[in-house]
């Protein structure tokens, strides 16, 4: 009787193993639940307390004067948008410029200190580049504004941007820039058809990541966009913008203004998901297949 | 048509480590030279030294002259991507640019320079990706598949597409099928017998077989020096100097 | 070195060489079998043809083996080369010497003539030829191979004499047409062993100088 049969069936894991696998296992997966559950907890309980409050008149009308009932947040939503619009014009492009130099240029000291300020400026407090720039652009204007707004959170957005940049830049293999330079491509013509193409996704991944974050920052604009009762769409005036609706209405003794102030967080996400999603929607229409 | 490519004295570093010391070869037009060697001997520096890709390294640098045809590479006032513009490359690993269609990848040396005519640039990638043995397997998914959704043979030959289409005078390759497997190989390998009615080509290659099946002319490196250089022929069955002998017959490499 | 192959190449040589010592054996006792008229050397050299043939199927194979596997170049590829034609050769000087015993053996049958050609001694230059060739082919040694050649024209030479003298005496005597004749064969067939021999050193030359020497000329390639 050949023996082979026998030999041939593996044995089976030990007792030990199979629980350290379980263990591994379930721990990994109530690590995920734990992550999830402040967002969802967050989430559930915006809509529970902000829904009821969302309405026509909530989307479409300026806040009433404090007392009163009524009113909306239109002002802010728009006041937001074009804030994040200014800030997103000075962010992205200082942003990937950077990172493109810091990948493609700046393998050297000079880099190194570049990349190092760049991590000091993502630490600094958001409320302290909103002093900033309230005392470089607002006193030298005399008036606050959605641009100065716009550059504070524009700056804020800088280094996520540069860094993310450079680390999915740094991720295209050198065997692409070098099948361009060997097709007779300048450099620079290589790093921004070829290299920043290649690495794009990433990319506008960062640029989303920078959006997400500046647009719901409050402290920034405490002292630059100010905030604003009635509709501005001008630049250089005082602009409503959600993030410091909410606090004021927060913070106020008002009933009904509480309740805007959750419809308004409820917003503000809904706009920062809607924002990120339609990205991703517009760059996926654009991948090939198999790319 | 090809042109011939004159090379003197041509020295390379890497920082401070000369990897050729002086070489001397003269690599006649619109034939098939080969370049052997064993690891490290300065082959692929020699080769990349020809389209001034060397210098792309940091802190590595050429001295010396290479004339193709005309055009002196090294020369005063001579520009590295003018140079490269007119000396095709085809490197180890196939590298299409992976966010772009078959027919972007064909384009992209041209359209990267300016070329925007419609019509013409249709043309030019018919023709290049017919020279290089593609496009019926690939012309009805010219603009819906990406370079790097093709088998690698594929992709390779979309790579020589690639460098044919902006019309070089001379194409060089640094080891095209090292990476393939035996039919693909064998494919690139007929691909480049043809090439050379049009083309100067000179091919880098670790597989003596391979040298000896597509090359007239070889030349022997070693320690940054060329040893040997004469008919593929020659070096295969009579060569002239022992360690080329050594080298060929497996004795060492 | 890659060690099958040198092994290939090293159970090449063995079997040619001893192969050649089956041929220097058939051609010694094809000799001795004229000069004793003894019928058994020449049975010997009749049964000795089969292990020759034998051996020069069996080098084909190996070779055929070591090129189509081994992908020899240069002076490996030579060498191989070298031995096939070789082998071809060594398996004529077996059929040449079947050639001498069988004249031998009809020679036996017949009144013994005395004839004055001096066989022995062209069969001894002969079987020199032949060893020194193999010696060259064993030793890699083109000087020898090229002392063979020089001996060609010396058996040519004999073998012309042989030719006149055997022609005179049938003429003269013609009652001795048959043996005559005989011995006219047998010169003419160690004249071919001879030739075969030059072959064999033309071979050697070409496999250690890369030179082709064959029809009097040094061919080098361009």
């Amino acid at each position: 009787m050949p023996n082979s049969v026998a030999a041939a069936t593996p044995r089976p894991l030990s007792l030990w193993r199979r629980v350290t696998d379980w263990g591994a296992t379930g721990f990994a997966i109530l690590a995920a639940i734990l992550v999830l559950v402040p967002l969802l907890a967050i989430f559930v309980y915006l809509v529970v307390k902000g829904f009821g409050s969302i309405n026509w008149a909530f989307l479409t009308q300026t806040p009433k004067p404090p007392g009163e009932v009524g009113g909306g947040m239109a002002n802010g939503i728009v006041g937001t948008g074009l804030i994040l619009a200014v800030a997103s014009v000075i962010g992205v492009p200082l942003g990937i410029g950077s990172g493109i130099y810091l990948a493609e240029y700046g393998r050297n000291r000079f880099g190194d200190v570049i990349r190092f300020t760049a991590d000091v400026l993502n630490g600094v407090p958001s409320i302290v580049i909103g002093i900033t720039v309230y005392s470089l652009i607002v006193v030298q204007q005399k008036h606050f504004s959605a641009f100065s707004g716009g550059v504070a959170l524009g700056i804020m957005m800088i280094p996520t941007v540069a860094r993310a940049t450079e680390e999915m830049l740094l991720m295209v293999p050198n065997v692409i820039r070098e099948a361009a330079y060997g097709l007779g491509i300048p450099r620079w013509r290589t790093t921004l058809s070829i290299t920043l193409r290649t690495a794009s996704a990433g990319v506008i991944t960062g640029c989303m990541l920078a959006f997400a974050r500046v647009a719901g920052e409050t402290a920034p604009l405490l002292f630059t966009a100010f905030g604003n009762q009635f509709w501005n769409l001008k630049l250089n005036q005082p602009t409503a913008a959600l993030s410091l609706q909410v606090f004021t209405y927060a913070i106020s003794p008002y009933d009904d203004w509480h309740k805007q102030a959750w419809a308004g967080a409820l917003i503000l996400i809904l706009l920062i998901v809607g924002a990120v999603a339609a990205v991703r929607i517009v760059t996926a229409r654009g991948r090939l297949k198999g790319a | 048509m090809g042109v011939g490519i004159e090379v003197r004295s041509l020295k390379a570093w890497y920082g401070k480590n000369e990897s050729l010391h002086g070489i001397d070869m003269t690599v006649p037009a619109n034939h098939v030279t080969a370049v052997i060697g064993p690891s490290g001997c300065g082959k692929s520096t020699f080769v990349r030294c020809l389209n001034r890709m060397h210098e792309t390294i940091p802190e590595a640098y050429a001295e010396g002259s290479v004339k193709v045809g005309e055009m002196d590479v090294y020369g005063d006032g001579s520009d590295p991507v003018e140079v490269r513009r007119r000396i095709g490359m085809v490197f180890q690993k196939p590298n299409p640019f992976p966010t772009m269609s078959i027919f972007d990848n064909v384009a992209a040396g041209l359209k990267l320079n300016g070329f925007r005519n419609r019509k013409q640039l249709n043309e030019l990638v018919e023709r290049s990706l017919t020279l290089a043995a593609l496009w019926d397997e690939v012309k009805d998914h010219l603009h819906k598949k990406s370079g790097a959704s093709l088998s690698g043979g594929q992709q390779q030959r979309l790579c020589i597409a690639r460098a044919l289409a902006v019309e070089p005078e001379v194409l060089l390759m640094d080891e095209p099928a090292s990476a393939l497997d035996p039919i693909s190989t064998s494919k690139i390998e007929e691909l480049i017998f043809q090439l050379k009615q049009h083309y100067t080509v000179v091919i880098v290659t670790h597989n003596m077989q391979q040298a000896a099946r597509v090359a007239e002319l070889t030349g022997f490196f070693l320690m940054g020096n060329l040893i040997e250089y004469d008919k593929t022929e020659k070096i295969f069955t009579t060569p002239a100097d022992k360690r080329t002998e050594d080298y060929v017959t497996g004795r060492f490499g | 070195m890659r060690s099958r192959f040198q092994q290939g190449l090293d159970e090449l040589k063995e079997k040619l060489l001893r192969m050649g010592g089956l041929a220097e054996q058939a051609i010694d006792r094809a000799t001795e079998a004229y000069r004793t008229r003894d019928s058994k050397f020449c049975q010997m050299v009749l049964t000795g043809e089969n292990a020759i043939n034998d051996a020069e199927r069996d080098i084909d194979e190996l070779a055929l083996d070591l090129l189509a596997m081994q992908q020899p170049m240069a002076v490996d590829l030579r060498f191989i080369l070298a031995v096939l034609k070789i082998n071809a050769d060594l398996e004529r000087v077996g059929d040449q010497a079947v050639n001498i015993a069988q004249r031998v053996l009809d020679l036996i049958s017949e009144p013994e003539i005395p004839l004055p050609v001096d066989i022995p001694r062209m069969a001894d230059g002969v079987s020199t030829m032949v060893q020194r060739a193999l010696e060259s082919f064993l030793d890699g040694k083109a000087e020898v191979a090229e002392a063979v050649l020089q001996m060609d024209g010396i058996v040519d030479r004999m073998k012309d004499e042989a030719f006149v003298v055997l022609v005179q005496k049938m003429h003269d005597d013609p009652s001795c047409t048959r043996q005559a004749l005989d011995v006219l064969l047998i010169a003419r067939a160690l004249e071919r062993i001879a030739d075969h021999a030059t072959n064999i050193a033309e071979d050697v030359i070409f496999w250690v100088r890369g030179a082709d020497v064959r029809h009097g000329g040094a061919h080098y390639r361009e």
